[in-house]
């Protein structure tokens, strides 16, 4: 028997992931070869070339938000994870920890230092500072820091009283000189070649000047250095890139049979705002036969406006009136990704890189199999 | 930065056939003295992979490529203990190809995949800013 190609709802259903009640159907991806027969499922570049595209929803410094149509969750997912863990950052690693009277023990701080992101030059920090590894023999420690794998920092702030401060004054901010400590107070000691790259606008600061480190009072004092070295979300999460990395698949929702009037206000209500909208039932619906419309000229019936916007709650599938009338799931492959900066790399150019680490990842892996086949 | 990975195959063990294999679990089996980092088991058009230093990241992303090859009868990809840097790749093909050839094409296809990732990305980010500008 020849095989039919499929038609155009087939192809539809397909893409869409079912969500009812209590269950979800259709969960897994079928195009593979052989899994219809008769169907060309095999790997084809210029097939994919025609069937994925990229669509902007915003794109700011430190938040993006893109949709990639047309591909596999396990493409997406590795995006994702490489954004996460394997792009890497500047961080603080060692704190040296010369005086601390504050309340604040020294392991806590050293942590609560190395959490805050910074940013700098970016073509200091992704060309010319490079890895800094630990030596094996740990005496010669000291000899591993070079300007281009370590950037320096100090910390040094000591409490006193303000002598100027009003009498009867309460808050300790005024009351004191330095009781807050913030990010801004942290110092970049450039050494060697990263005058040139990290000078005026690039040079190391904190992505945030106002985050509090520590409080201190009078007598107390903070005095340390730091280091800063690349690394890898993988590793630690403070070398991570992003805040976070997401993505969710574009929500889909069908209404099978009309909802009109009172039930059209209660659905629109059963989703966030904007997804729903309610229209007038025109006279030429109202006019045709078996649309389900007939006799209700001028009534309101609900329409779906804008699905991105649904959280896929369900909650319409609570309600008795709109049983059967509507249908929800999911595109498999629309992913809206959303990635938020933590301000050392523009947020699409995290996604560029993610692209290209995957790449050479791939074409590093390539090279190896060549050569153990020889 | 992880070390860089290394891939490495199964020893043949008696080419030409699909269904040989040891009873000892691999564990317990000698390692081979050539190269003792080799597992042992495999047939030019069924063997496994062991790439080190890599997770789920690439594990998945090569399965899906490599099943998406119509030469290829199965494929599937495993983190056989999560306190162990390695991810295995198991590939079996129909006759007429290698295990090794359709891990080479899965690798190229993940590298043209991303080439038209960058691309059509840099291309709606230049739509983007163009429509957001105007």
């Amino acid at each position: 028997m020849p095989h039919k190609p499929p038609t155009k709802e087939e192809l539809d259903r397909r893409k869409i992931i079912g969500i009812h009640e209590e269950t979800i159907t259709n969960v897994t991806s079928s195009d593979i070869p052989y899994h219809y027969p008769g169907e060309d499922h095999s790997w084809d570049i210029e097939k994919f070339r025609k069937g994925f595209s990229v669509e902007f929803h915003q794109n700011d410094p430190y938040e993006a938000s893109f949709s990639l149509i047309g591909c596999d969750a396990s493409i997406a997912n590795a995006f994702r994870r490489i954004m996460i863990a394997d792009i890497p950052t500047l961080a603080i690693e060692t704190v040296f920890i010369n005086n601390n009277t504050s309340v604040i023990q020294d392991e806590v701080l050293a942590h609560r230092l190395g959490l805050i992101p910074f940013k700098g030059g970016r073509e200091g920090l992704h060309n010319f500072l490079k890895w800094w590894r630990k030596p094996a023999d740990e005496s010669q420690i000291n000899s591993s820091y070079y300007d281009f794998n370590t950037v320096s920092l100090r910390l040094d702030v000591k409490c006193e009283h303000n002598e100027n401060a009003t009498p009867g004054e309460k808050d300790p901010t005024k009351l004191y000189k330095h009781a807050h400590v913030y990010a801004r107070d942290i110092e970049f000691c450039p050494v060697g070649r990263q005058e040139k790259y990290f000078s005026g606008a690039d040079a190391i600061a904190p992505v945030n000047p106002d985050i509090l480190i520590a409080k201190l009072r009078p007598g107390q004092e903070i005095s340390l250095s730091m280091h800063m070295h690349k690394g890898v979300g993988s590793d630690h999460a403070k070398f991570s890139p992003v805040a976070t990395a997401s993505y969710r698949l574009m929500p889909v929702i069908s209404i099978e049979r009309p909802i009109l009037g009172k039930d059209a206000e209660k659905f629109a209500r059963c989703f966030p705002p904007g997804v729903i909208g309610l229209e007038k039932v025109t006279k030429k619906e109202a006019a045709q036969k078996g649309s389900g419309y007939e006799g209700h000229e001028g009534e309101l019936k609900a329409v779906v406006v804008d699905p991105m916007r649904d959280t896929v709650s369900r909650e319409c599938l609570r309600h008795p009136e709109f049983k059967d009338k509507v249908k929800l799931g999911r595109r498999r492959d629309h992913f809206i990704f959303l990635v938020e900066s933590t301000g050392q790399w523009e947020s699409d150019a995290i996604f560029i890189e993610a692209v290209a680490h995957l790449k050479k990842k791939a074409k590093d892996l390539e090279k190896q199999v060549i050569n153990m086949v020889r | 930065m992880p070390t860089r990975s290394k891939a490495r195959k199964e020893e043949p063990a008696e080419a030409g056939s699909d269904i040989v294999m040891e009873e000892a679990p691999t564990s317990h089996q000698p390692e081979s003295k050539d190269d003792d980092m080799s597992l042992p088991g495999s047939t030019p058009t069924a063997a496994s992979f062991e790439f080190l230093n890599e997770g789920h990241t690439l594990g998945n992303a090569l399965r899906y490529v490599i099943n998406r090859n119509p030469e290829v009868e199965f494929c599937a990809y495993a983190i056989p203990h999560p306190s162990e840097p390695k991810m295995t790749v198991r590939i079996q093909t129909f006759e007429g190809t290698t295990a090794i050839e359709a891990l080479e094409k899965g690798l190229r296809d993940l590298q043209d995949l991303c080439d038209v990732v960058t691309d059509k990305f840099i291309e709606a980010r230049e739509r983007f800013s163009a429509g957001a500008s105007s």
